[in-house]
């Protein structure tokens, strides 16, 4: 019965290979793909309804028990992600069925974008290290091909560069899971937790976790963040959401598994160099979202103030703080995909890409800047938007810990959130329109569509948080007492 | 053993950071394939050598090698496989783009 587990990264991998040999159908395409998307949302949900009825589910792929086999478990972290993944990924694709254009199209844009999907459900879903590190690759693949599709030279040039810092990571990966395995013996998540806390966590142990802490810092940009402005600002727009939304948040959900499950036993070192970088994280990515001109530059430093932020929630690691982490990241997912779809969307409309040489947009496109307004008041958590419940619970959590820098730099880091997105909002929407109304390029309806939808997630996000609070709160009690997540796999079956 | 194969596990990170940090794109490429063999052999080591039967349970006494390091070392070569082919084809575009394969030359800041 729990094998429905495997769909969310079943189907979205068959659908691709099976979309391939429909290369010249591209409405075929763009439906199944969609209704593909759709589907997988439907099965997290039910997945989300399953865990709060019967705990903690696992499948033991044919029945090899742990920790033998491999196996994909499930808790309302995890689907909580796979279901936020899935629903911003097809509305991406509602975006891109409007804009991408026939050449990419026809170079199996879709599959590529179901691989990415597939390799991110299956990090979130896999109980096995080793898993994690094959799904972080298969994800890692599509967005290589993602960045470079199109053929540009930036585009090469920066696919280059993302592609060798990707494999000197994934390196320091494989030697991280070495040591790891040459110390514990042993790759399934939960034995390594039991394992570590039978043994307790020596200095060798703090050592390997360090070691993912780099790992994982690189693929979340913690810190380690100086490929992701250039990568994120070269591909399509609708691939460059998907990439705000997606890609940092595998590395922040790896690492929440590292340290709440696996090695939580020596909170002085670990989580405090955690909280170190947290803070160096929001001010760098502070003062890039100040002195960028560029609006994607502007925006892709939003992206590492915001993984700053939700670090800042693990750093502290009390159970409100954990909550609202996981609140956050939920509201993250779909806030940054619609500023990414937006600043991209500026850009298409009015070609330029210097906020200075925007004017007025809000004249030739109403709807559009209030949208984008709706937006930057979600990001700096204004209530009762979505980043709004998920900021207050981190704070209050820092307050519980007595972490006050951390809550401070926090909540400082959403005021210059709102000043550099509101200096956007007021030199490009308001002023002396650039455009007349003869040279207004009209937004395809169905960018418009997918930016509602993704403004009407970030109110019920906000608006709806009772509704899910049940969910969030399963996420963060077994988020801070591990040993539910051990017995669920282990000894299920006692 | 497991000392020879650390030594030599050490002078191919050391060849293959020596790649890395050259200008042209292909020695680089070259340096990351290398690195990822210097991995794999480490896996190989620290899951400890060949030093009993194979693994086939009732087969005989024991005590068996532990074989699970060679699985994880097979996926791991599948996959630098198919990323080193990727970054190959990526380079040789680059250099019908570009005319050259020469890190300086591609240069810039992102934001130009």
């Amino acid at each position: 019965m729990n094998n429905i587990l495997v769909l969310p990264l079943i189907v979205p991998i068959i659908t691709a290979i099976f979309l391939v040999f429909l290369r010249d159908y591209i409405k075929l395409q763009r439906i199944v793909s969609f209704v593909t998307m759709v589907f997988v949302s439907v099965v997290a949900v039910v997945l989300l309804q399953l865990i709060q009825t019967e705990g903690i589910l696992k499948v033991d792929f044919s029945g090899w028990a742990p920790p033998f086999g491999i196996l994909f478990v499930a808790d309302s972290f995890s689907v909580l992600l796979v279901l936020a993944a899935s629903i911003v990924t097809a509305i991406c694709l509602l975006y891109s069925f409007a804009t991408i254009g026939h050449r990419h199209e026809r170079m199996f844009f879709y599959p590529f974008v179901l691989f990415l999907l597939a390799g991110v459900n299956g990090s979130f879903l896999t109980g096995d290290i080793f898993n994690l590190f094959v799904c972080f690759e298969v994800m890692l693949l599509a967005s290589y091909v993602l960045i470079a599709l199109g053929g540009e030279k930036i585009q090469l040039r920066e696919a280059l560069k993302y592609v060798l810092i990707n494999v000197v990571a994934s390196w320091l990966f494989l030697v991280a899971l070495a040591y790891l395995y040459g110390t514990v013996k042993t790759l399934n998540m939960a034995h390594i937790a039991q394992r570590v806390a039978e043994a307790g966590q020596d200095s060798m142990l703090t050592t390997v976790a360090i070691l993912f802490l780099i790992v994982f810092a690189l693929k979340a940009g913690l810190l380690l963040f100086f490929w992701l402005p250039g990568s994120y600002s070269v591909p399509p727009t609708a691939v460059q959401a998907l990439f705000a939304a997606l890609l940092t948040k595998v590395g922040i959900y790896a690492l929440f598994r590292t340290f709440t499950l696996m090695f939580p036993l020596n909170p002085d070192v670990t989580h405090t160099i955690l909280g170190i970088m947290a803070a160096a994280t929001i001010l760098a990515g502070c003062m890039g979202a100040l002195s960028g001109k560029d609006v994607r530059t502007i925006a892709s430093y939003n992206v590492i103030i915001g993984v700053g932020f939700i670090l800042v929630g693990l750093a502290v690691g009390t159970e409100s703080a954990m909550a609202g982490a996981v609140y956050y990241l939920l509201h993250d997912m779909t806030a940054k995909a619609l500023l990414f779809l937006i600043i991209g969307t500026m850009v298409y409309v009015t070609g330029e890409v210097v906020v200075k040489n925007m004017s007025g947009l809000i004249r030739n496109y109403p709807l559009f800047g209030w949208l984008y307004f709706v937006v930057m008041c979600a990001l700096a958590g204004i209530p009762p938007l979505s980043g709004f419940l998920g900021k207050v619970l981190i704070g209050q959590g820092a307050i519980e810990a007595e972490s006050y820098i951390l809550l401070g730099l926090g909540f400082a880091s959403s005021v210059i959130v709102l000043y550099s997105l509101l200096r956007i909002f007021l030199a490009s929407f308001f002023g002396e329109t650039v455009i007349s109304n003869e040279e207004t390029k009209p937004i395809p309806r169905g960018a418009m569509v997918s930016f509602v939808l993704l403004a009407m997630c970030i109110v019920g996000l906000g608006v709806g948080a009772e509704g899910l609070a049940v969910y969030v709160e399963d996420a963060a009690h077994t988020l801070v007492n591990p040993s539910i997540y051990i017995d669920a796999v282990l000894n299920a079956n006692e | 053993m497991e000392s020879l194969m650390v030594v030599l596990v050490g002078i191919l990170v050391a060849v293959a950071t020596y790649l890395i940090l050259s200008r042209t794109v292909l020695r680089v490429i070259i340096g990351t394939a290398v690195l990822s063999h210097a991995v794999h052999l480490l896996i190989l080591t620290v899951g400890g050598l060949k030093k009993g039967d194979v693994p086939l349970l009732s087969q005989s006494d024991g005590p068996y090698t532990d074989a699970l390091p060679q699985a994880l070392i097979l996926t791991a070569i599948v996959i630098s496989f198919a990323v080193t082919a990727f970054v190959l084809v990526l380079a040789y575009r680059m250099y019908l783009t570009n005319g050259s394969d020469d890190f300086h030359e591609l240069g810039g800041p992102s934001d130009e």
